[in-house]
């Protein structure tokens, strides 16, 4: 697949302080880009030279093949993380203003605004002020900025934070939808479960460098380690502990946590690669019932702490 | 239309349309003049407390000195001695005592003041002029000199003022133009203050509003100030422009009422309380009026739009700077003093040097300087200044005007993403480098 976004070996120091070292990314064209790590990790740098707010020490970054020119932010709708309106401005005048700056004609850009204010049925804001506006509310017009351009490319800084969860949905449904229009995505957070199922592909930032990239699930693949929850409705309490002794000798056994309606026995094992699903449901079902078997599949922050942990 | 043009229109508007802005483009005037006769008026009533006061006089000869006035009222005590008289006075009505020792033009210290406050220093002057001239006038008398003769042989003379083209000016031409070039400075001055902080204060707004990493997304931090600026600087030449088509209209109405009609003028005149002061003489108006006409009005209105908008420029990008350091506006004030001391100093060299000797070395290296020079030579031009200094002043002020603005856009860069610091000066030079 062809990549959109390319950022090659880009470093930024900030003083003495290096914010990025050496990072490179790659986003495939019309995927869902996940630029993953902690506060303070240095994703915001990162997007701020895609955006061209600040330019990059040592790197270099191309945009659909070329490198980074002026005329490329109007390829890129932005959402910052700090962001916010004017407000003592009127909505429409806003909307106009923020759009006719990303190089939209005035006509142009009333034409589209008012087909989102439709689609998100906020007509009736145009002439109101940002002010008189609820905090979810001035967070859809702030969409609306974004994608009003119709981007290449969308870049979304802490994407849900802000939005309660009914808008933060409508969000995510409308950004899917630009996705399966053509539009390339990158989520930028820390934190990682609320794009997680989103994302086509992820790369995880720590302490100024790139840690670890790639599509979701063969990252995934990777770090699954033959891990399954187990719930047994233990039958000889006697026998069934002798059992477990035996596991835990063999593999890392730990309490599991889910939801059942009995009062099962709960148990996690990472077997590794000393054993398969079938031998652990043969010993296990010598004990007991089983109620639950589920191979874990490993969060991409289970995988950042791990990776962290490693890199140590 | 252009990026720049529309961040300029955006900023005009926002400010044109600010209420603030429109009261104090119509509003102000008319606060101006309220408070100038509110002044007179509270000094009047200040001056006009009737009072009192008790004099003592052991010498007897200055009895036809201390004469009833509409505030004072002198109570003669001589007969009774300075004790009684202190008893008198201590009482409640009189303001004081004024006691004049036996023999005042050989003893020293004469003459006392008793009372319980410190009189005022007019007050004094006033007794002390009024004794002195009494003593003089016997001292005069003594040496065998009629007064009457002393005072046919008194004479005055008025300097005539004329350049070598003819043109003939008067003192009240001076003092015009040392009030006109006084006004525009200061006027200037407050145009800096206000429009600079407006211009700050909108940078902080961006700021807080956390919309300025949204547009800088789409244009460039130099675009977005500079829009900012110059949006600003149209606002600020608007209500200047205002104000001149206003005062224009109000100088031609009042010198037409003044020319066909003296008499009426003062029923007429709506003007500030200096109008009215001068009233009571009419010829003196419209002299006035003729040395405001024969001022260089419009190289002094186009030279405050020329310094107006350079030192605006100068002053405008520094006050960016600041306010995209800063998160709030009361952390500004630690960097406020770079921007108060010039000016300040701009206008104490105006007031002080110019009005004294309007091309003396201080008023024109002062004017020269950029960071002073849009007040100092303001204050200048009614007085008309040479074209190579006008030329080497605007020149400077331009090319300092184009320093401050690139320095500026390098802390306002840096500046307006960065949250949640107070910064020092140290940051801000470190952030020049970024």
């Amino acid at each position: 697949m062809n990549s959109l976004l390319v950022a090659d070996t880009v470093s930024k120091k900030f003083g003495d302080f290096t914010a990025l070292n050496n990072v490179s990314i790659a986003v495939p064209e019309g995927s869902i880009f996940g630029l993953l790590g902690p506060n303070g990790a240095g994703k915001t740098t990162l997007i701020r030279i895609i955006n061209q707010i600040t330019m990059p020490d040592t790197g270099s970054v191309t945009l659909g093949g070329e490198p980074l020119q002026q005329h490329h932010i109007r390829d890129i709708g932005y959402m910052p993380e700090e962001r916010g309106l004017y407000k003592s401005m009127k909505v429409g005048e806003q909307v106009l203003y923020l759009a006719q700056l990303k190089g939209l004609s005035k006509a142009d850009a009333k034409k589209r605004a008012k087909h989102w204010f439709e689609k998100l049925e906020i007509g009736d804001w145009w002439d109101k002020k940002i002010q008189e506006l609820s905090k979810g509310q001035a967070q859809k017009i702030q969409f609306v900025v974004t994608v009003m351009h119709q981007p290449k490319l969308l870049i979304f800084d802490e994407p849900f934070s802000g939005f309660d969860p009914i808008n933060a949905n409508l969000i995510k449904d409308e950004i899917l939808q630009l996705r399966d229009e053509g539009a390339t995505v990158i989520f930028s957070t820390h934190r990682m479960e609320s794009v997680e199922e989103l994302c086509d592909h992820i790369a995880l930032i720590n302490k100024s460098n790139k840690i670890l990239d790639g599509e979701v699930n063969s990252i995934k693949r990777a770090y699954q380690n033959n891990t399954f929850d187990v719930g047994v409705q233990v039958l000889d309490e006697t026998a069934f502990a002798k059992a477990e002794q035996e596991l835990k000798a063999a593999f890392k056994v730990t309490p599991a946590h889910f939801k059942s309606l009995g009062n099962e026995r709960k148990l996690r094992v990472e077997m590794g690669d000393k054993s398969t699903p079938n031998e652990l449901l043969t010993t296990l079902k010598n004990h007991g019932q089983v109620t639950h078997f589920m191979e874990v599949i490993p969060s991409v922050n289970d995988i950042f702490i791990q990776t962290v942990s490693q890199n140590k | 239309m252009s990026i720049l043009t529309l961040i300029i229109k955006r900023e005009y508007i926002a400010r044109v349309r600010n209420k603030s802005f429109l009261i104090m483009t119509f509003l102000s005037p008319l606060i101006l003049v309220g408070m100038i006769l509110l002044i007179s008026y509270l000094t009047q009533l200040n001056s006009e407390d009737k009072r009192t006061i008790v004099v003592v006089d052991d010498s007897g000869q200055f009895e036809t000195v201390f004469f009833n006035t509409d505030q004072t009222t002198y109570l003669n005590l001589s007969d009774q001695g300075l004790e009684a008289g202190k008893e008198v006075a201590k009482g409640e009505g009189y303001y004081g005592l004024i006691h004049i020792n036996d023999n005042p033009a050989v003893v020293e210290d004469a003459v006392t003041f008793y009372g319980n406050e410190t009189p005022s220093f007019s007050f004094i002057g006033d007794i002390e002029k009024r004794i002195e001239k009494k003593m003089t006038d016997e001292n005069l008398i003594a040496q065998g000199i009629d007064l009457n003769t002393l005072e046919t042989a008194k004479s005055s003379i008025d300097v005539q003022i004329e350049n070598f083209s003819g043109e003939t000016s008067s003192k009240m031409s001076n003092w015009v133009k040392a009030g006109f070039g006084g006004a525009a400075g200061y006027l200037l001055m407050m145009f800096i203050i206000i429009y600079g902080n407006m211009v700050m204060r909108s940078v902080i707004e961006e700021k807080t509003n956390r919309i300025i990493e949204v547009i800088i997304s789409s244009v460039k931090p130099f675009q977005l100030m500079m829009g900012k600026i110059l949006g600003t600087t149209l606002a600020g030449i608007t209500q200047f422009s205002i104000w001149v088509i206003v005062g224009g209209i109000l100088l031609v109405v009042l010198t037409t009422v003044f020319g066909i009609d003296p008499s009426a003028a003062s029923a007429a005149s709506p003007a500030a309380s200096q109008a009215q002061q001068i009233a009571e003489d009419p010829g003196m108006v419209i002299e006035l009026l003729q040395e405001i006409q024969k001022l260089p009005l419009l190289q002094l209105v186009v030279g405050f739009f020329i310094y107006f908008i350079g030192g605006y420029f100068l002053y405008s990008s520094i006050y960016a700077a600041i306010g995209a350091a800063v998160d709030n506006e009361t952390d500004t004030q630690q960097f406020m003093l770079p921007i108060i001391m010039p000016l300040m100093l701009g206008i104490y060299v105006g007031f002080f040097a110019v009005i004294d000797n309007p091309h003396g070395t201080v008023a024109t290296v002062f004017s020269i300087i950029p960071l002073t020079s849009p007040i100092v030579m303001l204050m200048r031009i009614p007085f008309e200044v040479p074209v190579w200094q006008l030329a080497l002043s605007i020149t400077l002020l331009v090319a300092s005007f184009v320093f401050t603005v690139w320095f500026g856009s390098k802390i306002y860069r840096v500046g307006i993403l960065m949250y949640g610091k107070k910064p020092t000066y140290k940051d801000l030079i470190k952030w020049l480098r970024y």
